[in-house]
């Protein structure tokens, strides 16, 4: 246990800086831009004319249907084939995006899908224009409801990054792997690694408990 | 007023009856309905509905609908269920989009069938302003949020200008103490004068209601009933889709009966509650009843 732990005290500074340097802005950045993706998505699924909706489908389709670490194969080792050449983190992080986006499109749309009728008819009735309706009436309420399953795309996000290592990047994953393939300490160090993760992804979820409040304040919890 | 005493209110407005009393007492001619005919030259064109069509698949909902519909007096519309009242009065509004038809506010027909510009639909829905069964208060939105938001987002009125004359409003409804509450912490009757305050910071020339009552428990509704009143008394222009046949009499200056799309009826209260016609018999035999 003392042997664990001293080890862990020596590895730790590391995997933090790898955590710190790829991990976090890597999932930051890649999750920032899968939002935009998934409500551009749900957007023209739910009101775009039929040919938009056919390519927010399309991408949909494509992208929940294919195994992550092989979009990352194909958009970092096959895209140079056709003369497309990114660097290696710019590549995780237009992969992450994409298969992120392409799940929470479908939260979004659920959650506007979820907004009663009732409140698309006041609107109108109201003269809103379609934007302010959206902005002011459908989108705070969408919101609410699209907040958990988004937190769920955004965790499964930061975990996905692990399958970077394949594509020469030096995240907190593979840093963990190094170490271990020349310490031999397999076990205490895939365990440290796994509570990084789990120390990140804890933060995740107190922040959503803190936005859910700050977006439930007009529901009655009793 | 000129209601027969063995009539039985049917939801629970006799609180109110007092209120309405006065304020029909205050403002006789307007009660009565009849006396709508002499001073027919100060008021202005009513609005007017042309050959309102409206279908639903194979379903004939309005089958031409003529009407006009006077200023400063409120009309209600009465009939059974799928007589159309209903779409009639959302297709003022364009809630509903017409097949065939014009309406004109006072400024020239336009034609509602068909095609419509988005432009063209706001224009119309400057008009008038609906408020609903189910409220369909914004629920993430304080009191005071529902009722400027629209002011502020599309009148584009000062926030600090529309949030004065929200709570001026809201104080009309009875509620100058719930500004800031949310909808869900709200009673339906509330939530629906909330609505109503609402509906009044557009100042449309016509207010719309659909059913209004009919969420609410008899005491619930005896509040709206009150604030419906009130409105009447100021002389404002109100139509109201409602089964309720003693609003009709207390409140209406005029009674629209429907059946199958097309209007059977239209005259001031008494002529409803008197008219042998058996269709009109049967429908407040059924509504009495219940």
């Amino acid at each position: 246990m003392g042997e664990t732990l001293q080890l862990w005290a020596d590895t730790l500074p590391r995997l933090l800086k790898a955590a710190i340097e790829v991990t976090v802005p890597l999932s930051l950045t890649a999750f920032a831009i899968a939002i935009v993706l998934a409500v551009a998505t749900a957007l023209a699924r739910l009101y775009l004319p039929a040919p938009f909706k056919a390519i927010a489908w399309l991408y949909v389709w494509i992208f929940r249907g294919t195994p992550m670490v092989v979009q990352l194969f194909i958009v970092f080792f096959g895209l140079p084939n056709i003369g497309i050449v990114l660097p290696a983190f710019t590549a995780a992080v237009v992969t992450l995006a994409l298969n992120t986006g392409a799940y929470a499109s479908e939260a979004v749309r659920a959650a506007i899908l979820s907004v009663p009728r009732g409140q698309f008819e006041a609107a109108q009735t109201l003269n809103l224009s379609r934007t302010a309706t959206f902005r002011r009436v459908i989108a705070p309420q969408a919101f609410r409801i699209a907040l958990p399953p988004l937190m769920n795309d955004f965790i499964d996000l930061v975990k996905g990054t692990s399958l970077v290592f394949a594509i020469t990047i030096t995240d907190l994953f593979q840093v963990g792997r190094q170490i271990a393939a020349s310490n031999f300490e397999y076990m205490s160090m895939y365990s440290l690694v796994a509570l990084i993760y789990l120390a990140i992804v804890s933060v995740l979820s107190l922040l959503q408990s803190v936005l859910e409040k700050k977006v439930s304040r007009h529901v009655r919890t009793s | 007023m000129s209601a027969p005493a063995d009539r039985v209110p049917t939801d629970g407005t006799a609180a109110v009856r007092a209120d309405v009393a006065r304020s029909a007492s205050a403002d006789a001619p307007r009660a009565t309905g009849a006396a709508l005919q002499p001073d027919r030259a100060a008021v202005p064109a009513p609005l007017t509905l042309r050959g309102i069509r409206k279908t639903f698949g194979s379903l004939t909902a309005l089958d031409g609908v003529d009407l006009d519909i006077p200023r400063g007096r409120t009309t209600v519309l009465l009939g059974p269920s799928g007589s159309g009242k209903s779409t009639l009065l959302r297709c003022i509004n364009l809630l509903e989009r017409p097949d065939a038809g014009e309406l004109d506010f006072g400024d020239g027909p336009i034609p509602v069938g068909g095609r419509m510009s988005d432009r063209t639909v706001r224009r119309v829905r400057e008009h008038s302003t609906m408020v609903f069964q189910q409220f369909n208060l914004f629920p993430h939105l304080t009191a005071l949020g529902n009722v400027t938001l629209a002011p502020v987002e599309q009148r584009r009125i000062p926030r600090a200008q529309a949030e004065a004359s929200a709570r001026e409003l809201l104080a009309k409804v009875g509620l100058a103490d719930k500004a800031d509450a949310y909808p869900g912490n709200l009673s339906g009757g509330q939530q629906q004068r909330v609505a109503i305050a609402r509906a009044l910071a557009m100042e449309p020339d016509v207010l719309l209601f659909d059913e209004p009552t009919s969420a609410l428990d008899p005491e619930l509704a005896a509040e709206v009933v009150a604030v419906l009143a009130d409105l009447a008394a100021e002389n404002r222009t109100l139509v109201v889709v409602t089964h309720s046949l003693s609003f009709a009499r207390r409140v209406a200056d005029r009674v629209v009966f429907l059946e199958d799309g097309r209007i059977v009826q239209d005259g001031t209260p008494e002529e409803f509650f008197t008219s042998e016609d058996p269709r009109l018999r049967r429908f407040r035999d059924v509504v009495e009843a219940v």
